[in-house]
């Protein structure tokens, strides 16, 4: 197998925020302290990680769209190049596009056909936009309508075909199918993978691990703020082949596999320990995991943990 | 570094608010004898150094007589202003919780005061108590509650649907008792703060009906009194005698007004970034 | 469509119901006053120069003889007919001293209404678009500085600085004095309606600019800009296309809500500048004891206050197409 071109990667990503507390100091708020994700052509990643864990940030932080208290850090690297603010501008919506998780997203009070042509009015856009829709089955009327007045089959299509009108090169679906029947949830995951198979990097960011492996080529992992594990979808078959003890932990939660869910939950990113997240969860624990933990290689992906699981040492 | 503590700065309009108005009040009430003091030997002064601003045609010493009138519209105002949020605070539980039929009888007073423009109404409930002081404060008191009645009416409503209420619903406590035990403690914040931000309206309302001269009789140094007094000597270029007085007043209303919206900002929750 | 007839049905309804309630409270509120209007009014050449019969009538509303529900009914009888009694001081029908009062008011009034209102409109939008901006905090300072300004002492302080210091504008008065209404042009209308009119708008433009812009942090701050944003929209596209859309209906609300204080912003503006329209015409009535003039205003401007109301709602309805479409919130 040829080996694909990278798309976007992302190394020692981080944000925090300002915030005051209780009285006047101002403390600094990391939300995500330490994600490294790389997505290839064709190639459809998964960032999971339980909700309420800042990855919308990173969502975010590649369109250039964070709030203005937000401190960003690391790198992000697109086709090649450093991703810069000036690139984001000048990329977003057109070659990196963001897939939306819901209607809140679109203007109450513009016409949808409009509304996806931004305003637009020429006949080429207005061509494609039907072309779009048509690929879609949906019907030409529903330009006309109101984002309030689609119906629940309908917005999760009008959702993705937002994404189209430019010339996606990497598309980034935020959360997309938030208490979706897993029906519809495989009839949405299909148009991401349609684009992937086009040829576009899909970066999908879920709290859903059962749903990503559905469509995903490969799978990060997130908790509290740091990717823990980088594997191929192909490596959740088995319990034995996932290098990270929370990995683990999710993959025993899934339903076919018991639904087994560890102690604990996950902490507020006040109150994170010192070194690797997950160690106060943790049955390996030990002294050695209270350090800064470093990222390595082991069979094909890669993994932060101090500990060799896959070889049992 | 760009926000400067936001918090920080809030705390502080507020203390100085707080301050500045205690300071007025008791101030403006110890002199209140002087404030009335003729001394024709003194008439006409424009502001200088024994005279912050100024006298007027009977040499009363302007600044005296300010900062009497602004204590007099303050306390003035803390009472009227005081009436009107209890009458809010009673009116708009009673609307939440009593039923729907007194709930639109409530709804409809709030749309009938609503509809005849303040100043007007003021007018109008003066003439009703024969003006002065009485006509004023009743006036403003009738005609503020309105706001702040549908904030706690919502509120309440609100509160209706917690579980805490519901179960003690359940359990047979009356209405009032939950209201009373259970509602009131959680309406105080927006109440303080919609008494806080009610003051300067009914400062403002009562400067303007005495102005147009429903109000204080004009032996009484009220702002405005001093200001309707000015008028006549404006073309005759004794500008220090509208001047002063009104940036005083201007002055007092925005600590009111700055003071509440900061007490706002610190009690209001998912403020915490700013 | 029978949808909105019944809607603008209901409405009408209700205004008109609660019109009768404004001139039902403020009868009651004239009637427990203190001051009997007769009494008060007797030496005045007003009583003596009236018939018998008008005298008459004067009794039958307000001599202390009938009871106050009666005398109500009376005279609320009459005013349903278009005949709101004399006016005790202009010794006049109440509806020719209103129609001619109001006249006056309208011009200022209305430039004050829609020169507040855009500029409010537009600066609230500005201050709002960039939340923190120089600008932004401008426009914040000077509204709520504005807004705890009295305007009759920003009325006495322009009229310092233009009328008596400058000598630019005259002091007052719709027309000059001693002239011929007849021989009053246009250009003299609007000189003596110039300070009047700014003292309006620049205490009105206050509270809109901090309405709208409260909405404008709102809508930037929404979910649909951030993904417009993400869409590359530029800036002027998102507010060409997102935030005025948003923004123009609770700036609809608050501009027909504003009616209300214009009307009150007129009373005291028009005492100081004896601007000769229905805001002074109220404080003569409210210190003459003239109730049939007060009473006759009160209902007018109430009218307009509720008919500002129904316009909101009207446009509202005609804008927002969650309502026009799908009937909610009917």
């Amino acid at each position: 197998m040829e080996e694909k071109k990278i798309i976007l990667d992302i190394r020692n990503f981080s944000v925090s925020f300002h915030q005051y507390e209780k009285g006047f100091r101002k403390t600094e708020l990391a939300v995500i302290r330490n994600l490294d994700v790389t997505v290839h052509e064709g190639e459809m990643v998964a960032v999971v990680g339980s909700s309420g864990s800042g990855k919308s940030l990173l969502a975010h932080g590649i369109l250039g769209i964070l709030p203005y208290n937000a401190v960003m850090g690391g790198e992000l690297w697109y086709d090649g190049e450093l991703l810069t603010e000036e690139r984001k501008k000048a990329l977003r919506g057109n070659e990196i596009v963001l897939v939306p998780q819901s209607l809140a997203f679109l203007d109450p009070l513009m016409k949808i056909g409009s509304q996806i042509r931004r305003g637009k009015k020429d006949r080429e856009s207005r061509e494609k936009l039907d072309r779009i829709f048509a690929g879609y089955h949906l019907k030409k009327e529903v330009q006309e309508l109101y984002p309030f007045e689609l119906s629940g089959g309908m917005n999760r299509r009008v959702l993705v075909s937002t994404a189209l009108m430019g010339n996606p090169r990497l598309v980034i679906a935020d959360e997309p199918t938030p208490g979706l029947h897993m029906d519809l949830v495989r009839r949405v995951m299909s148009h991401f993978r349609e684009l992937a198979d086009e040829g576009a990097g899909v970066l999908l960011i879920t709290h859903d691990l059962e749903q990503a492996l559905e469509v995903a080529d490969r799978v990060v992992v997130f908790y509290a703020g740091t990717t823990v594990e980088d594997a191929a979808a192909s490596d959740f078959q088995s319990e034995k082949t996932l290098r990270h003890p929370y990995s683990r932990a999710l993959w025993r939660a899934l339903p076919q596999n018991g639904f087994q869910f560890i102690e604990g939950v996950q902490p507020y990113v006040k109150n994170l320990p010192v070194g690797c997240p997950f160690g106060p969860r943790c049955q390996f624990y030990t002294e050695a995991c209270k350090e800064e933990i470093q990222s390595r290689e082991v069979q094909g992906g890669k993994v932060r943990c101090t500990l060799d699981l896959h070889t049992g040492r | 570094m760009k926000r400067v503590n936001g918090r920080m700065a809030a705390v502080l309009w507020l203390g100085i608010a707080v301050v500045f108005l205690t300071a007025v009040t008791l101030f403006g009430w110890r002199v209140a004898e002087s404030a009335l003091m003729t001394d024709f030997s003194r008439k006409n002064l424009p502001p200088n150094g024994a005279y912050f601003f100024g006298t007027d045609w009977m040499g009363r010493d302007m600044f005296v007589r300010t900062v009497t009138g602004l204590s007099m519209s303050i306390r003035i105002g803390l009472l009227s202003a005081g009436v009107s949020s209890v009458l809010a605070l009673f009116l708009g539980i009673l609307a939440a919780i009593m039923g729907k039929t007194v709930d639109s009888v409530i709804t409809w007073m709030i749309d009938l005061v609503m509809g005849i423009p303040h100043i007007l109404l003021l007018i109008l409930i003066s003439y009703a108590c024969g003006k002065g002081f009485r006509g004023v404060v009743v006036g403003v008191a009738l005609t503020h509650w309105t706001s702040l009645a549908r904030l706690i009416r919502g509120e309440v409503l609100q509160l209706k649907e917690a579980l805490y209420v519901r179960t003690a619903q359940k359990l047979g406590v009356s209405r009032w008792e939950i209201a009373w035990k259970h509602m009131l403690p959680h309406l105080f914040p927006q109440f303080l703060v919609g008494l806080i931000l009610m003051f300067p309206h009914a400062i403002l309302h009562e400067a303007s009906i005495t102005f147009l001269g429903f109000g204080l009789s004009p032996e009484q140094p009220a702002i405005g009194i001093i200001l309707s007094e000015s008028m006549k000597y404006l073309a005759m270029g004794r500008w220090w005698l509208a001047l002063f007085p009104g940036l005083f007043l201007v002055f007092t209303v925005s600590l009111f007004d700055m003071g509440g919206e900061s007490l706002r900002k610190l009690l209001a929750p998912g403020s915490t970034h700013r | 469509m029978k949808e909105h007839l019944i809607f603008t049905g209901k409405k009408v309804v209700r205004m008109a119901l609660l019109l009768f309630c404004v001139s039902a409270a403020a009868f009651i509120l004239v009637s427990v006053s203190p001051v009997d209007p007769l009494q008060a009014n007797v030496g005045q050449a007003a009583l003596g120069s009236m018939s018998r019969e008008q005298i008459e009538k004067l009794q039958e509303y307000w001599g202390a003889e009938s009871p106050p529900v009666e005398r109500f009914f009376n005279w609320a009888k009459d005013f349903f007919r278009g005949d709101m009694g004399i006016s005790l001081l202009y010794r006049q029908p109440v509806s020719k001293v209103i129609g001619e009062k109001l006249q006056n008011s309208l011009w200022l009034m209305m430039i004050a209404w829609l020169s507040s209102g855009l500029m409010g409109f537009l600066l609230g939008v500005l201050a709002g678009f960039r939340e923190g901006s120089i600008l932004d905090r401008i426009m914040k300072g000077y509204s709520l500085v504005m807004v705890s300004t009295p305007a009759f002492w920003l009325a006495l302080v322009l009229l310092m600085v233009f009328a008596v210091w400058l000598k630019v504008l005259p002091v007052g008065l719709s027309v000059p004095i001693g002239m011929e209404a007849g021989s009053v042009t246009v250009l003299d209308r609007i000189r003596h309606a110039v300070l009047p009119a700014v003292t309006l708008s620049i205490t009105g433009i206050a509270n809109i600019t901090l309405h709208t812009r409260e909405k404008m942090i709102d809508i930037m701050e929404s979910d649909y800009v951030l993904f417009a944003r993400a869409r590359g929209e530029s800036n002027w596209s998102i507010v060409k296309n997102h935030a005025l859309r948003n923004v123009l209906l609770p700036a609809i609300t608050l501009q027909f809500a504003s009616v209300s204080e214009i009307f009150g912003g007129s009373v005291l503006v028009e005492q100081i500048f004896s601007y000769p329209g229905l805001g002074q015409a109220a404080v003569t009535a409210g210190m003459g004891s003239d109730v049939p003039l007060l009473l006759g205003i009160t209902v007018v401007s109430a009218a307009f206050v509720f008919g500002g109301n129904l316009m909101a709602n009207f446009l509202y309805r005609v804008i927002d197409p969650r309502i026009r479409r799908g009937g909610a919130w009917g």
